[in-house]
């Protein structure tokens, strides 16, 4: 058995984005699916809450839950390209988000289609409403799918690696078009990334997986300028730099551990430069920090290297901007 | 159209090379006179060379429409087809709903609920399906249900058929009578697809419904059904539209073990009939009429395709 996630707690508010960040295989994924009860049920067990308005999905009847996909909460998928069906136009699978919640005439719905089209961007929206995903480029169908995703004005729009399969600039567009659409519905976003980049252009707090744990938590601004985990210092480390003369990108060294047999004490200790003879036995705890109850670490450092660690990295980065 | 002319002339060419004398064969074999001869050579054109030969049935094929007369029974070929096509015909479409009922049903059941008793029951039919051999499927359902149980017509006096219209005197006619003949044909028939075919929308469902697109229509709250038929079951069945143009195609140039067990007069049979007494017309029509059966359903299979799949599309 494989404990994709565990332990794994946090909140998004209305109008808020969450950004979820760690390596491929550390559980980013499967938690949002989680969420949404998207998980193959045959091999899969959820425990625990997913508190939705005072409602528990992970208990929720399919049928309920089904209201609320789609509806209240809707996702974006990582590849565009295989996320749309390929034999119904754009414009029918559009229409049927909304009449699988809206009582609405084919009429009305293609009206709101439209409309939606016209939100994300879409050129000549009225006559492409026809035209199949084939005929739409990669950065097209993702807007096409974050149309259909706010189609019903969800509440919470969860995007898991909206912007991966897509060249940088039109990552750079999407991810404006997140924000705009942001305001203008009011939703609030959870947006899951490997990404620092992204996390620093789009969310409000941050939560850094690794290993299906939580490492670090925090409001963008303190992660940013406060990192407290070695293995966010690490990411922060191998961001590429224009001005720095590299042969290589820095990298942590090591590969994630496997989750069959996930490693004793802190999960990150194989791979840490800091690693201390605490860090092989005993699991640290998801602690506050110097900064308060906002942010949230899980390393069993002292505080003053941590300080000092931080500090190298931050001047590293403002190398970078300065 | 160079298929089809390959095809012909081949055929055409190996019975060229076959140690035996049309013109004995039209004059009734061994006992032929040589004036008879004579002229049926003359008539036949067997004293020209085979691509001169071939230029005449050419030219009476396309021009006259006529495949000409069975050299053994006299009868034109045109006729000797017309009759032998609807009893495959009969057979073939009739298996064919058959073994795409039962391959759907088994086929979608069992990609739906993988490894569950249902899905190994499918696939125990898919094996013994594949393997085993019509000629005996036909002997076993021919022993259990026409002698065992007396069901089913085995022995009628007239072969194993019963046309719906026209029904030759003594001979039973009708719908009833019909599909009553054809019901164990049409099992013995359509198992060997039925198998291949649950095999393979089996396994195009799985794999359907692991794709990016179904966990879309999920994710935008559409039931579980509606996901099935809108999203999953239009992509899965693709492909089995193709190979169902196919292979009926192919089946219609005659379903030659089930036909030969149950004597039914169609198309395979008349073409074994006819090589076994070297009635080079009646093989050539039979060889012609399943070389346009496999073309013309090809050709629909590409003109259904360019309808109901959109990245296609007829240039």
């Amino acid at each position: 058995m494989v404990r994709a996630v565990e332990g794994v707690s946090f909140s998004v508010e209305k109008g808020q984005t969450l950004g979820i960040v760690g390596e491929s295989g550390c559980g980013k994924s499967v938690t949002c699916l989680t969420v949404m009860g998207l998980n193959p049920k045959r091999n899969t067990i959820s425990t625990g809450e997913a508190l939705w308005k005072g409602k528990n999905l992970l208990t929720a009847r399919a049928r309920a839950l089904r209201e609320i996909r789609g509806n209240e909460i809707s996702m974006i998928f990582q590849d565009p390209m295989t996320s749309l069906n390929p034999v119904h136009s754009i414009g029918k699978q559009l229409i049927e988000a909304v009449q699988l919640h809206r009582d609405l005439s084919t009429r009305q719905a293609r009206a709101r289609a439209l409309e939606l089209l016209k939100a994300v961007g879409i050129p000549k929206a009225e006559t492409r409403l026809d035209d199949y995903p084939h005929q739409f480029s990669g950065g097209m169908r993702q807007r096409v799918m974050i149309a259909m995703a706010l189609i019903n004005d969800p509440d919470l729009l969860i995007a898991d690696e909206p912007t991966t399969a897509l060249d940088v600039t039109t990552q750079a567009q999407i991810l404006t078009l997140m924000k705009r659409l942001q305001e203008e519905f009011g939703s609030a976003i959870l947006i899951i990334t490997h990404d620092l980049g992204v996390v620093a252009e789009t969310a409000d707090d941050v939560l850094v997986m690794y290993a299906a744990n939580v490492v670090e938590q925090a409001p963008v601004e303190e992660l940013f300028n406060r990192p407290q985990h070695p293995y966010t210092w690490g990411l922060m480390g191998s961001l590429p730099r224009l001005e720095v003369d590299m042969e290589r990108l820095t990298q942590i060294p090591g590969q994630p551990p496997s989750l069959l047999r996930p490693p004793a004490g802190c999960r990150f200790h194989p791979r840490c430069p800091h690693v201390m003879e605490i860090c092989k036995t005993t699991v640290p705890e998801l602690a506050e920090s110097p900064s308060g109850p906002e942010h949230l670490q899980r390393c069993h450092l002292d505080q003053e290297t941590k300080d000092r660690e931080a500090a190298k990295i931050l001047e590293m980065t403002m190398a970078e901007t300065g | 159209m160079l298929l089809f002319l390959v095809v012909t002339f081949v055929t055409f060419v190996i019975f060229f090379m076959a140690p035996v004398a049309p013109q004995r064969l039209v004059c009734g074999g061994a006992q032929a006179k040589p004036e008879c001869m004579r002229a049926a050579t003359k008539k036949l054109g067997l004293d020209h060379p085979v691509y001169y030969q071939y230029g005449l049935f050419l030219k009476r094929l396309v021009i006259e429409r006529n495949l000409g007369t069975s050299f053994i029974t006299k009868q034109p070929v045109n006729h000797i087809i017309g009759r032998a096509a609807r009893v495959t015909a009969s057979l073939v479409f009739g298996g064919a709903v058959l073994w795409l009922m039962i391959g759907l049903f088994v086929g979608i059941l069992s990609a739906l609920r993988p490894r569950s008793l249902l899905d190994r029951a499918g696939m125990v039919f898919v094996l013994i399906g594949v393997s085993a051999h019509p000629v005996w499927i036909g002997l076993i359902f021919s022993y259990f249900f026409g002698y065992k149980l007396r069901n089913f017509p085995i022995h009628t006096p007239i072969a194993g058929y019963a046309p719906i219209l026209n029904p030759a005197p003594g001979q039973e006619g009708g719908v009833v009578q019909w599909a009553y003949h054809l019901i164990l044909p049409w099992m013995t028939f359509a198992i060997l697809f039925a198998a291949l075919y649950a095999r393979m929308i089996r396994a195009n469902v799985m794999e359907t419904l692991n794709e990016d697109f179904v966990r879309t229509a999920r994710a935008k709250g559409a039931p579980e059904a509606r996901v099935m038929r809108s999203h999953v079951l239009r992509n899965a069945l693709l492909p089995v539209v193709t190979m169902l143009g196919m292979d009926i195609g192919l089946a219609l140039g005659g379903a030659i073990f089930t036909e030969q067990i149950f004597t039914l007069p169609g198309l395979g049979r008349t073409a074994i009939l006819a090589i076994q007494s070297y009635d080079l017309t009646v093989v050539q029509g039979v060889v012609i009429f399943a070389t346009l059966s496999i073309i013309i359903f090809n050709l629909i299979v590409d003109l259904l395709y360019a309808w109901i799949d959109p990245r296609i599309r007829l240039t």
